[in-house]
């Protein structure tokens, strides 16, 4: 039931386009927090784009901006284009519309995100009535009970109330919610952070179905690299709002070109794994961010023309593409600024 | 489901169950209380007034000359039986002194209580649904003074405005004396008897009698229900399964009522309950102010003449009743909220 | 020591909440005055019914000489309105005192040992709780009285019993759950004894919420003393003026459109628990920022590529961004439009 421009050729055109979007919270007496600021990406059909990054990056709000679902103090500017309909700016009824058949959201924790006095049931007939009043209550019943058996929860249990299932099977039943209308976007905040890692393989097995199946383009939010190299084909490395690494996940994952994303990998435990490693310093101020290259202050490859002039982003081989000095373009860095940083900044960093 | 409905049968009694210690608490509390005082009841409330040997007489066929224990346990098994013997100023039976003035008050403390609920919910809901607004402002600032005012002091207002200066209602007793005198009396609640009987101008008369009382008590107690509300409302309109339900494009005004409000009154449910029975005990001051003749204004005059067993009956009705009270809204609580009947 | 510390919020509250919190403050301080200085504010005695001579009139409406006017017993209004304020607040600090000393320690220890003692604690107070609380109070002020007589003491120990069963049940159960805190649990681990962890850290957690319970408690304790007073169980007229007493005698004024004998008295009960409560709450406000809600703007984010400098320590930067590189900002994405 969308309104708006079919694109001649889904195959090619992306479903989802972002463009220089920027998202910024408003404080109670300062500085705006910019928590998105400045990011551009693409997701086409069937594809899944994991969207990694430390705790408070902005990849939550990046989630949640694409869908309008941002508090009332936050300042949107950029394009978010859904199969070339602008979604920035949309009229909120026409937004809240397009929740559901075009655009969907999977939260972290499902443990609160059902309504506890009422029916699973229940919760299918609002979704479907909102979007599709018109159906009757049998037909509703059918696509309900699709969804979930989809999900592999049986339909003796359809009348059953939340705090009867466990945190798995309240994950699933909130995907179930999410598809039953058949958007072709999906958004997934860290959907299995907060379950075990058995559970969490069992959705992350749904989710990539999903793709299969029905041709759907996942974000796929998370922290978790380990979640990345299974489940998505491309990977976007986000730090302080901007994405500073993109492109195919498998080569990524065995060439990063960012130094950041290089020290993320380094941070994975293994059964090789014979130190911690860790990235030194805090994650960064996003009201005051450092200048230039926001991670200069943490960088082992820092050089001088890091702190002084942001990054202008690189496209690499393989469809790739990073913001790094290191990866040029040369003729852009002036004298002098191919030198290492002097241990003195990133000293300062690790006191901060 | 039929599991559904067996959870909560098995709440309900085992709720049931659990009253049954605390209302021998509270007996044992009241019979406690009540010899405390130095003496016996017969002889502070007829001492002056008989002979020593009836005095002893009446002890003996009391039972106060036995010794405590037994007291107790005889005292007990009246309250199962409900037996509570007869006054001793001017020889009701305490059943029924509970059943005339108790259904006076019982009514007064129903038609106040819907009054709150109307008021305090409604303004509460308000309040919360358009924070920040004038109306959540003025609601906030009426529920907070409205109980600042004590009972008799509304009363006083209400009685000078409705009563003297404009002459609308009545501010004395639960009828006019000649409807009083005449009223066919079946359940003892005035409102419900002359509907029975179909006789308009009855109802008319205790109607019109019940609105100051009710409306004073009723507003009273709102104040404390808008804040409470309010408050309970801002928490559910932050919570998860409703920016969930938003992301599902569920319509706001749908997400407000079904989800929101909804959610919102479960706890209020609870403190709903435990103000009525905070009316229960209010109830005593508004019919002093309105000549109501209700079980606390008996309560005051029994005591004022030492009258121990009648204050012994009235009590222990009261204390029953509270607990009843609590576990009805509990059982209610149960049957809105599923999540209780397993805990 | 930790008072700064702990006084700190009340200098960061804002708007609407700060205006509870003074209105609170204001209006109590006013009464306090009054009670006071009574003496010397009330232009007669509590009891007096005559001056210079000249007996005063019955029932009169307000005049210059009695500002409030008189009741039936010619008193004069005004005067037992200031001072029935020293009334009040005696017995309110009184019965507010003893309730602290009792139902706080009580809830601390009863939740912080558990156990049969915290079971047997909790059933009793549930029971004295789920007493109608008025009805608790006149049987204990009637069964005072007969030993202790009719005064201040009596109605406020009547009060104390009412209200201990709160006190406890608040402070327990906030002990309980800031006794499975992991930082107490952590102590215990380090060895820290039973003393330092009441005292230390479960005492001062839990003692913040009492400030609000005591203020908001004392605005109940005034309505409870009044309706004592109203129904004649509160303090002996003979022993000091009591806003509850005055109104019972003006309930028969009304009748006879005599506005004054209640009004007064009436107003000046709705006045000082409107104020113990405006207290409570914006001292609740101030201690618990959790609810604390400001409106905060949207911000104003600069359109595409033609980025300006974010104020603080940026700014030292913003005279160059105009003429050199903008090195804090990205370059617009003018590759993608």
């Amino acid at each position: 039931m969308s309104d708006g421009p079919v694109t001649a050729s889904t195959d090619t055109e992306p479903v989802l386009r972002v463009n220089d979007l920027r998202v910024w919270y408003g404080t109670q007496d300062g500085d705006p927090v910019r928590a998105v600021d400045g990011v551009s990406l693409e997701i086409k059909a069937g594809e899944t784009l994991g969207l990694v990054g430390e705790s408070g990056c902005g990849k939550s709000t990046l989630g949640r901006g694409v869908l309008g679902l941002l508090p009332d103090s936050a300042g949107v500017e950029g394009r978010v284009l859904y199969r070339d309909r602008e979604l920035v700016g949309i009229p909120p009824k026409e937004m809240r519309a397009m929740r559901g058949p075009e655009v969907g959201l999977i939260f972290q924790e499902p443990m609160t995100r059902l309504n506890p006095l009422v029916t699973i049931e229940s919760h299918f007939m609002e979704t479907l009535r909102a979007h599709e009043p018109e159906l009757d209550k049998e037909e509703m019943k059918r696509r309900s009970l699709e969804a979930l058996a989809g999900m592999g929860i049986p339909p003796t249990r359809f009348k059953q109330y939340p705090h009867e299932f466990s945190g798995g099977m309240r994950q699933r039943i909130m995907i179930a919610l999410a598809l039953v209308l058949g958007p072709k976007l999906l958004v997934a905040d860290e959907p299995t952070t907060a379950l075990d890692v058995i559970v969490e393989a069992q959705i992350l097995g749904i989710l990539a179905d999903l793709r299969r199946n029905f041709d759907t383009a996942l974000l796929l939010i998370t922290h978790n690299l380990g979640i990345v190299a299974e489940a998505c084909d491309r990977l976007a490395v986000m730090y302080a709002g901007r994405i500073v690494e993109e492109g195919d996940a498998r080569e990524v994952f065995a060439e990063p070109a960012h130094p950041y994303t290089r020290e993320l990998l380094r941070s994975i435990i293994s059964l090789d794994t014979t130190g911690l490693h860790y990235i030194p310093g805090a994650p960064p101020n996003l009201i005051d961010p450092p200048s230039g290259c926001r991670f200069h202050p943490r960088c082992p490859n820092a050089m001088r023309v890091c702190p002084e002039r942001f990054p202008i982003e690189v496209p690499l081989a393989g469809g790739r593409r990073t913001e790094c000095w290191l990866h040029g373009p040369a003729d852009e860095i002036p004298p002098g600024g191919s030198e290492p940083l002097e241990r003195q900044e990133i000293a300062l960093a690790e006191e901060a | 489901m039929s599991s559904h409905g067996t959870s909560l049968r098995t709440y309900i009694l085992t709720r049931i169950a659990l009253a049954v210690p605390t209302v021998l608490i509270l007996l044992t509390i009241v019979f406690l209380l009540m010899r405390v005082a130095p003496g016996d009841p017969i002889t502070s409330a007829l001492g002056a007034r008989l002979p020593a040997e009836e005095l002893e007489q009446r002890r003996e066929a009391a039972g106060y000359d036995k010794p405590i224990p037994q007291q107790y346990v005889e005292y007990l098994g009246n309250v199962v039986t409900l037996d509570m013997g007869e006054s001793l100023t001017d020889n009701r039976t305490v059943t029924s002194i509970i059943v005339d003035n108790g259904s006076a008050t019982l009514e007064l403390t129903i038609a106040a209580f819907i009054v709150a609920v109307v008021v305090g919910v409604g303004l509460g809901l308000l309040a919360g649904r358009f924070r920040d607004t004038p109306i959540d402002v003025g609601s906030r600032l009426f529920g907070i003074i409205i109980y600042a005012f004590p009972v008799f002091f509304l009363g006083f207002l209400a009685q000078l405005l409705f009563g003297s200066v404009l002459g609308w209602l009545p501010t004395s007793g639960r009828a006019s004396p000649l409807v009083e005198f005449e009223l066919n009396q079946i359940t003892h609640f005035y409102l419900i008897d002359t509907l029975i009987s179909g006789n308009w101008s009855q109802f008319w008369d205790v109607f019109t009698h019940l609105i100051l009382p009710a409306a004073t008590l009723g507003l009273v107690i709102s104040g404390v229900l808008i804040r409470l509300v309010r408050v309970n409302l801002l928490q559910t309109m932050r919570g998860d399964y409703v920016e969930a339900a938003r992301a599902r494009g569920v319509g706001e005004r749908r997400i407000v009522i079904h989800h929101a409000f909804r959610n919102a009154l479960v706890p209020v449910v609870t403190i709903a309950g435990l103000q009525f029975a905070i009316l229960l005990g209010g109830a005593v001051l508004t019919e002093q102010t309105f000549n109501w003749p209700g079980i606390g204004s008996e309560l005051i005059r029994y005591l004022d003449q030492r009258d121990y067993i009648a204050v012994q009956g009235i009590i222990t009705i009261f204390a029953v009743f509270v607990v009843l009270i609590s576990v009805l809204i509990d059982i209610v609580t149960a049957f809105i909220d599923p999540r209780v009947r397993y805990s | 020591m930790r008072l700064p510390h702990v006084l700190q919020p009340v200098a960061q509250t804002r708007g609407v909440p700060r205006w509870i919190l003074i209105s609170g403050v204001v209006i109590v301080a006013f009464f306090l005055i009054l009670a006071i200085f009574a003496p010397l504010i009330a232009p007669y005695g509590f009891d007096q019914v005559e001056a210079d001579g000249m007996r005063f009139a019955k029932q009169a409406s307000p005049d210059s000489q009695h500002l409030f006017g008189t009741t039936v017993q010619s008193t004069d209004v005004l005067s037992r309105v200031v001072w029935g304020s020293r009334t009040a607040i005696e017995v309110v600090v009184l019965a507010v005192v003893f309730s602290l000393a009792i139902g706080v320690p009580l809830g601390l220890f009863s939740g912080y040992v558990g156990g049969r003692i915290d079971r047997f604690l909790v059933l009793i107070m549930d029971a004295l709780f789920a007493f109608p609380y008025l009805l608790l109070a006149i049987v204990i002020a009637f069964l005072l009285s007969d030993t202790f007589g009719q005064g201040v003491v009596t109605a406020a120990v009547a009060i104390t019993v009412v209200y201990v069963p709160q006190y406890f049940r608040v402070i327990r159960n906030h002990v309980i759950s800031v006794r499975e805190e992991p930082y107490v649990e952590a102590a215990r681990a380090l060895g820290a004894p039973r003393r330092t962890i009441i005292g230390r850290y479960i005492f001062y957690n839990v003692i913040q919420n009492v400030p609000s319970l005591a203020t908001l408690n004392a605005a109940d304790a005034i309505l409870t003393l009044a309706a004592l007073g109203f129904l004649g169980y509160g303090i002996q007229p003979t022993d000091a003026a009591e806003w509850g007493y005055d109104l019972q005698r003006a309930i028969d004024d009304a009748g006879a459109g005599i506005w004054w004998t209640g009004l007064f008295p009436g107003l000046a009960i709705v006045l000082l628990v409107t104020g113990f409560t405006l207290l409570g709450e914006g001292l609740n406000d101030v201690i618990n920022p959790l609810i604390r809600y400001q409106r905060i703007p949207k911000p104003d984010i600069p359109a595409a590529a033609r980025p300006l400098e974010v104020g603080g320590p940026a700014a030292a930067g913003a005279a160059r961004a105009a003429t050199e590189t903008r090195a804090h900002d990205p370059p617009g994405e003018v590759n993608r439009e």
